[in-house]
């Protein structure tokens, strides 16, 4: 049986499982963008809470996927159910390319450009919506589509601690010593990870000022 | 409009200090009144405490002692961002926001101010010709733009909700000799016609003399002197006669290389 043949058989499983894949990321971009465009901001704006946001970020990325997996399974609530406790490792992890590209993108606003805001009497709320945010997105875009990208490969090992998604194909096809059931876990994770990339990069270079 | 402060100054300095955090004084023992209508030119090298001088009158910075009154009141007590709409600000590096048109950096105030979109569109139309620029400039964003046409956006905005002070941090002095000129002359006719009152800071004495019409002259963080363009020439103090000298050494040494 080839590869393609196999897939026809399985779409069902195939798609069911993408869409398993789709929503552990996209649930944990959301949360890491939450939490973290508003610490980005917090750090870029408050020079004392610059190097603890930054640093704990670092640290969690430090530790290994699979350590911090088993590090949450005790933690009650979470470890109750797989695919909450795989939310929260990957958004952990998806935080530090969010903030850090969201502290550097309002950083990186021309000094020129808020000092004419605030002297022209713009509130800090009026500066951050209408200058510093729109002249930072896509720099915080392209944090977002590092998070997506690497989520998405890291929510294959979230099949380990059984909370589903692509992951399953891949460790099923290990256990099984079948390429197939391998691909079939890998092919549509690296469609999902090419497209996300292909996607936000170009809302990215649109949303470039120029 | 501007009944109530009439004859008292429009911008009084009381024995202003200012120190960074860091403790280091950068100005000290300022006692200085701006006029209704005048142009009065803050003159002095970079690091004399001109710019900080001016950053005191719209609060974004606050004096480490004395008290900046801005229309009779205190800054400290004002609020802030009202203070700062009441006051157009322009300076060297313009600033302008680069993800907005020509159209809509201009009417950003009236707009936050709630401006209908009508009225904001006749305010630029308006403030476009007053600057020399022309209307279809409106729909261009600020990288289309020469560096003496952004500057004329950069003062059409800090005009645009019709502030009745102008504060002007070295506006021309990143322009090409030729623009700078230009725009000095047309900056002259417009504040003839507007009789706005200005506060100007250059290092140059030529712009100094050209547009003021007093001149103060700041060293090292401190005020040294006021004077009439006329009065800066004739003075007899070391610091005035310096800048005077190397004004009038550039153009000696042009005649002596015989150079008409």
């Amino acid at each position: 049986m080839n590869l393609f043949h196999f897939f026809l058989q399985n779409r069902g499983e195939i798609l069911e499982l993408t869409l398993e894949h789709l929503w552990l990321v996209g649930i944990s971009t959301l949360l890491a963008v939450l939490v973290g465009v508003p610490l980005g901001i917090l750090s870029a704006h408050r020079q004392v809470w610059n190097k603890p946001v930054l640093g704990t970020a670092n640290v969690i990325q430090t530790i290994p996927s699979l350590a911090l997996f088993g590090f949450l399974l005790p933690v009650p609530w979470l470890g109750d159910r797989a695919d909450r406790l795989a939310i929260l490792a990957l958004t952990l992890y998806a935080l530090l390319p969010v903030i850090r590209n969201t502290f550097t993108g309002i950083r990186g606003v021309d000094p020129a450009v808020v000092e004419a805001g605030r002297g022209m009497g713009l509130t800090g709320r009026q500066l951050l919506l209408q200058v510093e945010l729109p002249l930072a997105m896509s720099v915080i875009l392209s944090g977002i589509r590092v998070a997506v990208v690497v989520s998405v490969g890291l929510a294959t090992i979230a099949a380990a601690i059984g909370a589903g998604g692509l992951g399953e194909f891949i460790f099923r096809g290990l256990a099984m010593v079948n390429n197939q059931l391998i691909l079939a876990g890998a092919i549509p994770a690296a469609v999902l990870a090419l497209s996300a990339d292909f996607g936000l990069g170009w809302l990215e270079r649109r949303l470039r000022p120029r | 409009m501007e009944s109530s402060f009439a004859n008292g100054p429009v911008i009084e300095f009381r024995d202003v200090a200012y120190a960074l955090p860091s403790g280091q004084q950068l100005l000290s023992g300022l006692n200085l009144q701006v006029q209704r209508g005048e142009t009065l030119v803050l003159l002095g090298r970079s690091g004399s405490g001109k710019t900080t001088t001016l950053k005191l009158v719209n609060r974004l910075l606050t004096p480490s002692s004395g008290e900046v009154r801005v229309n009779g009141a205190p800054t400290a007590e004002s609020d802030v961002i009202r203070l700062r709409r009441s006051v157009g600000y322009v300076i060297q590096d313009v600033g302008l926001f680069p993800h907005f048109t020509v159209e809509k950096n201009i009417g950003l105030v009236p707009r936050i101010e709630g401006w209908t979109a009508e009225r904001i569109h006749r305010r630029v139309e308006v403030l476009l010709q007053m600057v020399g620029l022309e209307a279809q400039m409106a729909l261009r964003y600020p990288h289309q733009l020469s560096g003496g046409q952004r500057q004329r956006v950069g003062v059409a905005r800090a005009l645009a909700a019709d502030p009745s002070i102008l504060l002007m941090d070295e506006p021309f002095g990143a322009l090409d000799a030729l623009t700078r000129d230009q725009l000095q002359r047309e900056f002259l006719s417009l504040q003839q016609r507007l009789n706005k009152t200005v506060v100007f800071v250059t290092h140059d004495l030529r712009e100094a003399l050209r547009l003021g019409s007093r001149i103060a002259l700041m060293e090292a963080g401190r005020l040294v002197m006021v004077l009439s363009p006329e009065d800066f020439l004739r003075s007899s103090d070391p610091l005035a006669t310096a800048y005077v000298r190397a004004f009038a050494d550039g153009l000696d040494s042009v005649a002596n290389r015989g150079l008409p």
